[in-house]
């Protein structure tokens, strides 16, 4: 969350970002040569220009003295108006494709981040901000669209006109011209070592940014909490400390930034008065013609300004760079392994097995430390035990959200690292602790990724969750928009959540923790329903109310990641032990009272 | 800023006249000491502009960056004071946007567009004091130039304008996609609706795209249509002088006319390349006008719950007390809770429960005011909620709320969140009521890293840390929204046993599913259907409320566990 001071900029960052950049774009690579081309044939174009307003001037200074030429001079100015026409027409296009390539490319890079989104191990989500990862969706590649378009037309524009004008400098004076390239070299070195700083501000802008996001995200999210124990002060220190820097690396990279073009300037006029007297010198030597140096000095210019350009570029293509790098650091994260369907699941019939399961979230700290179990087909297994204990941990390694450290774990004999993620997760229908709803009808948040549900099928389940009163309650009924809905209670929230893992079929259900938030009676009616519909199926819940779990085929009692104790609730509170201690606390206050 | 600017033109202008000299030198052969002596009042020129224009450069970027600054701590800082009724207005990935990307956008404009908005109105001044010497049909041309560029670009920005508006809103539909994604990333890949996520982001993304495509592909036609013009009005002009020469009645008007030609056409150069600057500024606009818009509704955002001013109790009794109390949510014609009348007295226990969205959340967001009530009062030690100052009133309450929210930091940053200055021991104490000391212990203590949103830690650990926190606060109410629900009963039990233990003279009110939870208090309130069904003790309730006894008895207060009682 804190952001780090201005990390040393390596310097090959900025060589490295581009072609990945270029790489990345492959797709469009013949539209960006096209652009190239046109850009080049437009500032050819361009160049000859002052060609033919120098012989229009030469004509109309004749015709002070003798017959103005009319003909010729109409037949300048009509030449001209096309060259300058098609040059126009030539840009537009180079322009509009521009514009196409880097939004294209922006779209691109969209996608693939949220795609990205769906490959990345879950780990990743636990320690990374929410907030600097929307900043890489919307900032950076905004960012990238918008400065990308920018600096590649006036690059390509800028080389033309340089070249261009080497080769007519080359033609006129070899003396001249090495002078004008040794001070455009000195001042591409000058431009360079700014650069090489800028960069380091645009890196950190872009950073800062990300984490300005994620601090934003952060408190706006529990924006409640920070209202109720006015956490506004102690937020508003964090905040300013990251506006400070982002302000501070702001104001330096468009400082910078700016101090490069206007140098670049100064360097150009600089190489003009040098080239002017050289030439001087030269013509009063006598080594050299008058017309040479005039015609030369036309050149300098064109030089020189296209020296400006590339400048300006550059600080473009520097801000680019800086946004693709950190675009390009999360495409490039490690991705969940690639599977290949080896297995037929077609068949199964729910048979669960865990074998001497061990598992930590992190290397040093074991949580599961050799679980072992077997659940028949259709049984109904709750797992209880103290906060803590790993209830939720084995679950999300039945569901492959993490692999095990060592053990195994498998589903009629077949061994779940046989089986893709999806195959393994289409067998279970499940209800997490923490529910999640997203904006978009109530209709969509129960259907969600189901296919082919019907309005019977919509009623039955909703009537079986206890939601039917609820959704009669609302204005436009399953078409109500809901999401972050202040209105919805948390219990109203689990309903929902297992109205959706109700209607997607599934083949075994996995309840965590998932009435906790519900009142008894609806608790009671969720239960009955889910008896029925989950009949032969197996089960597993997690829950703490023991009405949830009274019921079960298979009672497994967690402490501290082992199974202190299983069986069935008679069985176990007739024995003194963990299940026994835990479900008396609950009536204790029952005795007293 | 501006003397700097106007300076650096004032240098700008002035090179143009040394090169003209240098030349004439050339042309006339002068010598090569005559040719540097004007160099070197060029280059003198050029060092003054560009020391000119680096310090103007310098102020403009200190401008934009720290208006950037400012308008992000604005923002900010108005949205902190929003009541979650604003927050829903907004929604938080919007707000999210808009305290970063648009105030970008704002600052980009800003830092590109603040030297040409001086710059532009001193170069046309000073170029059309020259060109006033021009002949009248030149004048006609250049201002139908101009007048071409002036119509191009405002049809732009009236095409334009809107489509950024919704490239904005995209924006904040992609940053929700991408929200979603990451905070439901369990449910989504449970469901293996991986797919069904990427389309929602495909199609944000692509609305996105194609108008960000339809903005930027019709600002790629103004600036070679700028430049067009610009060539186009020079030869016109040439064109134009040369008909003029030719019936210029004798050759001393004809010289007259062509040297007025020449200088003309480099001053209309200078002329029109400033509106084409001009409409740089106007192509930097749009999206910052938009955006500044977005930002100027969350900094003028009226809020609904206002401080009042009292920062001392009233006449102290009762603790809390609500009379005729309803409440609708916004955009709801139906009231969640109807009149709503009990009282709490100082160092009572009192807890509420009901069914699913009978309104017990909404009842405790009444009394720190995170909603008002639409009628009737709610009274805290004695006076209206609404008379306190927002601060005060919410210092006296230690609110746990139903869902555990944890900041990424530390587990210290978190539970000494409440109060500023309490030691680690007092964060111990906390931690230990709340028994999350033992897990604590087994970490690192006081400085265990909390995650974004605690992802790292148990849903009961959450729960427990966010009790430990309104612990902490050691306020004189607390409220606890269901904050046990992720915890086993024993530990339930423990929790509330330390807190009863710990904190005799706190008045305590509690939200429960849990029979068990709420059966010690001293008064329990039957909530249903937004109105109370019922009120007393346990053993009150269990002989006169059904509702109440119905849910006792399907805890298994009576079934099960008289069968397990006849066990020896």
């Amino acid at each position: 969350m804190q952001s780090a001071p201005v990390k040393k900029s390596r310097p090959d960052d900025f060589r490295e970002a581009w072609m990945n950049i270029f790489r990345y774009i492959g797709k469009y690579k013949y539209m960006f040569f096209l652009t190239a081309a046109l850009s080049a044939a437009a500032s050819v174009l361009s160049l000859l220009g002052p060609y033919y307003i120098s012989e229009l001037t030469n004509l109309i200074q004749e015709g002070l003295d003798s017959a103005m030429d009319m003909d010729r001079i109409g037949e300048i100015g009509t030449l001209l108006i096309a060259m300058y026409l098609i040059s126009g027409l030539f840009s537009f296009f180079e322009n509009y494709m521009m514009a196409t390539v880097s939004q294209r490319s922006a779209e691109m890079f969209r996608k693939d981040i949220s795609r990205k989104l769906n490959r990345i191990p879950l780990h990743y989500f636990d320690r990374s901000s929410k907030g600097d990862v929307m900043s890489r969706v919307t900032n950076d590649v905004d960012t990238l669209g918008s400065s990308m378009n920018q600096c590649i037309g006036s690059l390509v524009t800028a080389v033309t006109t340089l070249v261009f004008a080497l080769i007519l400098m080359t033609l006129l004076n070899l003396v001249l011209t090495a002078l004008s390239v040794a001070i455009a070299v000195a001042g591409f070195l000058i431009i360079k070592v700014i650069a090489k700083r800028t960069q380091r501000y645009f890196k950190s802008q872009q950073k800062n940014l990300g984490a300005m996001n994620g601090l934003v995200e952060e408190q706006y999210t529990g924006h409640t909490v920070v209202s109720l124990y006015a956490g506004q002060k102690k937020a508003a220190e964090r905040f300013d400390k990251i506006n400070e820097e982002l302000g501070h690396s702001a104001f330096r990279s468009f400082f910078l930034g700016g101090i490069s073009s206007h140098l670049s300037g100064l360097i150009s006029n600089a190489g003009y008065v040098l080239v002017c007297v050289t030439g001087a010198v030269l013509y009063i030597n006598g080594n050299t013609s008058l017309g040479v140096i005039v015609a030369f000095m036309i050149y300098v210019k064109l030089f020189t300004g296209a020296f400006n350009q590339i400048s300006s570029a550059i600080v473009s293509m520097q801000s680019v760079a800086a946004a693709a790098e950190r675009v390009f650091i999360f495409l490039g994260y490690e991705e969940l392994p690639e599977e290949t369907e080896k297995t037929d699941i077609s068949g199964i019939k729910g048979l669960v097995k865990f074998d001497t399961v061990r598992f930590g979230y992190d290397p040093e700290h074991e949580i599961i430390h050799g679980f072992s179990a077997v659940i028949q087909p259709g049984q109904k297994v709750s797992i209880v035990g103290s906060t803590g204990a790993g209830k939720t941990t084995i679950i999300n390694l039945l569901m492959r959200f993490y692999e095990v450290n060592s053990g195994e774990i498998s589903i009629d004999d077949i061994p779940i690292r046989e089986m893709t993620r999806e195959q393994v997760r289409s067998l279970f229908g499940m209800v997490l602790q923490e529910t999640w709803m997203f904006e978009g009808t109530l209709r969509e948040n129960i259907v969600f990724n189901s296919t082919g549900v019907t309005d019977e099928k919509l009623d039955e389940v909703c009537a079986a969750v206890g939601l039917t009163h609820f959704v009669s309650s609302l204005p436009e009924g399953y078409e109500t928009k809901i999401g972050d809905l202040d209105s919805m209670s948390a219990g109203q929230r689990q309903q929902i959540a297992i109205a959706r893992a109700m209607v997607s079929d599934p083949k075994m259900i996995i309840l965590d923790e998932a009435t906790s938030s519900v009142d008894p009676l609806t608790e009671k009616m969720i239960k009955d329903a889910t008896n029925r519909m989950m009949s032969g199926k197996t089960s597993f819940v997690i829950a703490h109310r023991l009405s949830t779990i009274i019921d079960a085929d298979m009672i497994i009692v967690m402490e501290d990641g082992r199974i202190v104790q299983t069986g069935r609730h008679e069985e176990l509170l007739s024995v003194k032990g963990a299940y026994k201690e835990l479900f008396e606390s609950q009536f204790d206050v029952a005795e007293r009272g | 800023m501006g003397v700097f600017i106007s300076v650096q033109v004032w240098f700008d202008l002035e090179i143009p006249g040394y090169m003209t000299r240098i030349t004439v030198l050339l042309n006339s052969s002068g010598t090569a000491e005559e040719i540097m002596a004007e160099g070197l009042g060029m280059i003198g020129c050029s060092v003054g502009s560009v020391i000119c224009s680096i310090c103007g450069g310098c102020l403009a970027a200190y401008v934009a960056s720290d208006f950037a600054k400012t308008l992000r701590k604005e923002q900010f800082s108005k949205v902190q004071s929003f009541s979650p009724e604003e927050m829903g207005k907004f929604n938080i990935y919007s707000l999210i946007t808009r305290s970063t990307n648009d105030v970008t956008q704002v600052q980009n404009a800003v830092a590109r567009t603040s030297q040409l908005i001086v710059k532009v109105p001193v170069m046309v001044y000073i170029a059309l004091t020259k060109v006033a010497t021009g002949s009248w049909e030149w004048t006609e041309v250049t201002a139908i130039g101009i007048t071409a560029i002036i119509i191009v670009q405002s049809f732009m920005l009236f095409y334009v304008i809107p489509r950024y508006r919704k490239v904005q809103w995209f924006t904040d539909d992609m940053n929700r996609t991408v929200r979603e994604s990451m905070s439901g990333v369990r449910s989504i890949r449970a469901f293996n609706a991986e797919d069904y996520q990427n389309a929602k982001a495909d199609s944000a993304n692509s609305e996105l795209t194609e108008n960000n495509l339809f903005a930027s592909r019709l600002l790629a036609f103004t600036r070679p249509f700028n430049g067009v013009v610009q060539n186009i009005l020079t030869v016109v002009i040439y064109l134009l002088g040369a008909g003029i020469i030719l019936a210029a009645a004798s050759p001393d008007e004809a010289l007259t006319v062509f040297s007025n030609m020449v200088v003309f056409s480099s001053y209309v150069l200078y002329v029109v390349s400033s509106f084409i600057l001009l409409a740089h500024v106007a192509m930097g606009l749009p999206r910052a006008l938009v955006s500044a818009k977005r930002i100027r509704d969350v900094i003028d955002t009226e809020i609904s719950v206002n401080t009042g001013t009292e920062t001392s109790s009233g006449p102290e009794d009762p603790c809390i007390s609500f009379r005729n109390v309803s409440f609708a949510y916004p955009n709801s014609s139906e009231d969640t809770v109807t009149g709503i009348s009990f009282d709490v007295k100082h160092g009572e226990t009192v807890a509420i429960i009901g069914q699913t969205g009978c309104g017990k959340t909404t009842l405790l967001n009444l009394i720190p005011r995170l909603y008002d009530a639409t009628s009737g009062t709610v009274t805290v030690d004695g006076r209206d909620v609404r008379e306190y100052d927002l601060d005060y009133l919410r210092s006296k309450i230690g609110f746990a709320t139903q869902k555990p929210m944890l900041f990424s930091g530390t587990v210290r940053f978190n539970i000494g969140y409440g109060r500023d200055g309490c030691t680690d021991e007092e964060m111990m104490d906390a931690a230990r009521v709340a028994c999350i000391d033992e897990f604590l212990k087994s970490r690192d203590g006081l400085d265990t890293k909390v995650e974004h949103l605690g992802a790292n830690l148990s849903g009961g650990q959450k729960q427990r840390i966010s009790i430990a926190r309104a612990i902490c606060k050691k306020p004189e109410i607390y409220i606890f929204d269901d904050t046990f629900s992720a915890l086993d009963y024993k530990t339930d039990m423990m929790v509330r046993r330390n807190i009863k233990k710990e904190t005799s003279d706190a008045t305590i009110l509690i939200v429960s599913q849990r029979i068990v939870t709420v059966a010690d208090a001293d008064k329990i309130i039957v909530l249903s259907d937004g109105r109370i069904e019922a009120a007393g003790t346990h053993s009150e309730l269990m002989q006169s409320c059904g509702l109440y006894r119905e849910m006792a008895e399907l805890q298994e207060f009576s079934g099960v566990m008289h069968r397990c009682r006849a066990r020896p």
